[in-house]
């Protein structure tokens, strides 16, 4: 029989879905997540199964619902917030920094905050500087935090149901450009460990770590440098935090070439972050420095042939490898 | 909108109401004689941080935690010593905690501004101004969710009523009818500006503006808050909603311990005729003396115990051993 396919939005709908239905504390607060689905229409159908107490609409208000969800948290119920885009994470930071991140550890170990905002990241979806960020090296700087960033379907169910049986706040970052994209997913019960990298594409020469919307165009390049004879690594660390710095560094070791590929700014970043762990943990074994690519430092533009040039594609990491491998 | 500030009834001098009052009264004196070892040790340099006093403010922690359940929440503020005592919280284990001591309710993680006991349905004081109104809302989403009749209160400065996330709470808290009751502590004071400076239009209106039943009381008397705050927590209670409270009230003493030159922003003229005419445990003293329930040397007697208790409790907490160093990374997940 054929393995079954779902897409990325399906298999993050089932996840919520079968946690739901597993456990009667969760439930999803957000913007037009009932009976809208979300403008992703990720949602639809959950409301008409579990209901509108449990499916839960609220205003335009990012930091009060978010609130609401960390003091709910805190009482007994497992909430599952859904920010529409991640740009608007920033109206909920307070709520999430100083309050989620903070609690469990300001209270000597004595409240929880077993909650999971979901949200977005990713741009070229013509959207313009508000509605395109890649914020998640914001969240992953918090201690208290934990961030995870899924970039297959099957990654983003096992992932899910793991951040909402988890006792603290977890950040998941949806690449809102692979919603559609399809991809094997068991109908099992099945749970991926936060913390754990997963080794997408083996290879001898170099190792491209990638992250979520980065992973797709990592495992493109891949392809092109194999017509070249480059053996190119896809390795993606799947959270930013709990980080799986072992299999990034092993994998290091193995190529001695690294590049890191994250969609976040460049700047002080998840790339920033993840090429210090490996030069520290794999120095003597490289052949050359790690090199980061990122989203440029620039707000995202609307003008498409000026968006496209603010994320790396497949050829700018096809050519970026090739030069490390072969240089001229 | 419903005014409160009438006295309640005298009632008949039943032994229930008598120890109600005393015990009420003993509450605020505890309160007041614990702020008044925080700043002894405080000045003594023996507290690191901040200390915020909440002297002056007894009658509205007090009136309020009396009419509540162990089990219902409470969210505080910096200035939360007293509503931790209100609550029921004990004071060895929160000077531990103001210490920094392992033996205090956090660990010493939290500090003076974060002492949190889930035991007493404090879901802990909050050093955001405004921070916790999010999770006091959400503590009253979870028991209406879950199907519990517990009722959250939430504690805040008039301070607070600059900041936007309240409105979106109070907003979520009136829509959806959750029991939770927006307890507004005006002590005159943000910080160092009087509040006339920084709120525009009134207190109540903000909360009238979403229709949610608000009160005004005069915070320096325990029985009006009480009284006010049983009636609000049982509307609460059985599904009557939201309710907002602003208390009229004063904080004796300066935004923190080393706010001692104020007189740029408020006269000691003003704060002594607060302190003659208006204290909260002077105002419920004269009434028991009046009502027969108590003589002078029994509410010395109080005062004198409490005092050894709080004195008991410095010395433990000075006693008490800091946590280990290896502590440093525990709790920062769960």
């Amino acid at each position: 029989m054929p393995e079954r396919e779902l897409t990325f939005a399906q298999a993050v709908r089932e996840a919520l879905a079968e946690e739901m239905r597993r456990d009667s504390r969760v439930c999803i607060i957000g913007e037009d997540v009932a009976e809208a689905g979300t403008p992703f229409k990720v949602l639809s159908g959950l409301v008409e199964e579990f209901g509108a107490k449990r499916v839960v609409d609220t205003p335009i208000s990012e930091a009060g619902f978010t609130g609401v969800a960390v003091g709910a948290a805190m009482t007994g119920l497992r909430p599952v917030v859904d920010i529409m885009f991640g740009d608007f994470i920033t109206l909920t930071m307070d709520q999430m920094v100083n309050q989620a991140a903070k609690v469990h550890y300001m209270s000597g170990g004595h409240w929880k905050v077993p909650m999971v905002m979901r949200t977005t990241l990713g741009a070229t979806r013509r959207s313009a500087a508000q509605h395109s960020q890649s914020l998640h090296a914001w969240f992953s700087h918090v201690p208290g935090l934990k961030v995870v960033l899924p970039s297959t379907p099957y990654d983003a169910k096992g992932l899910l149901k793991s951040a909402i049986r988890d006792e603290n706040p977890v950040v998941f970052f949806e690449d809102k450009m692979m919603y559609k994209l399809k991809g094997p997913v068991p109908e099992d019960d099945y749970t991926i460990p936060l913390g754990v990298a997963d080794v997408k594409r083996s290879g001898d020469d170099i190792t491209l770590v990638a992250t979520s919307s980065m992973v797709q165009v990592a495992l493109g390049a891949a392809i092109l440098l194999e017509k070249e004879g480059i053996s190119a690594e896809v390795v993606d660390p799947r959270t930013t935090w709990p980080l799986d710095e072992k299999t990034l560094i092993d994998s290091a070791k193995k190529t001695s070439r690294v590049i890191v590929l994250d969609e976040g700014y460049g700047r002080y970043g998840v790339t920033a972050e993840l090429a210090a762990v490996i030069a520290e943990g794999g120095f003597y074994d490289l052949d050359a420095p790690v090199k980061r690519m990122g989203a440029m430092h620039v707000p995202i533009p609307f003008s498409p042939p000026l968006e496209d040039a603010t994320v790396p594609t497949e050829q700018t990491v096809f050519d970026a490898a090739r030069s490390m491998c072969k240089p001229s | 909108m419903t005014t409160a500030t009438s006295k309640p009834e005298a009632g008949s001098k039943s032994s229930t109401e008598k120890e109600k009052w005393l015990h009420a009264y003993r509450q605020m004196v505890s309160i007041r004689l614990f702020e008044e070892q925080v700043n002894e040790v405080y000045t003594r340099a023996l507290m690191p941080g901040l200390a915020h006093l909440y002297s002056g403010e007894e009658a509205v922690a007090v009136g309020i935690c009396e009419a509540l359940r162990v089990d219902d929440y409470i969210t505080s503020t910096h200035r939360g010593h007293g509503h931790c005592l209100a609550k029921g919280a004990s004071p060895d284990r929160m000077f531990a905690e103001l210490l920094g001591k392992e033996a205090g309710y956090c660990r010493g993680k939290g500090g003076s501004m974060h002492i949190a006991d889930p035991a007493t349905g404090n879901l802990g004081a909050n050093a955001i101004v405004g921070g916790s109104v999010g999770i006091a809302t959400g503590a009253a989403f979870a028991a209406k969710t879950l199907g519990t009749d517990r009722v959250a209160v939430c504690f805040f400065g008039e301070g607070a009523l600059g900041q936007g996330s309240l409105y979106e709470v109070m907003n979520l808290a009136q829509l959806w009818k959750l029991p939770v009751i927006y307890v507004c502590e005006n002590n005159q004071y943000n910080e160092y500006t009087h509040y006339q400076e920084t709120t525009a239009g009134t207190i109540l209106g903000r909360a009238t503006a979403f229709g949610i039943e608000a009160a005004s009381v005069d915070g320096q008397d325990v029985r009006a808050v009480n009284d006010v705050a049983t009636r609000l927590i049982n509307r609460a209670r059985t599904g009557g909603g939201p309710a907002f409270l602003q208390c009229d009230t004063y904080r004796y003493s300066g935004h923190h311990v080393g706010d001692i030159n104020r007189e740029y922003y408020r006269s000691r003229q003003e704060e002594q005729v607060w302190k003659t005419d208006r204290d909260p445990i002077l105002v419920l003293a004269k009434w028991l003396i009046d009502q027969g329930y108590a003589e002078a040397a029994l509410l010395d007697q109080i005062k004198s115990e409490v005092r050894g208790i709080m004195e008991a409790a410095v010395k433990f907490a000075i006693a008490a051993p800091y946590p280990s160093v290896d502590e440093v990374e525990k709790h920062v997940y769960a």
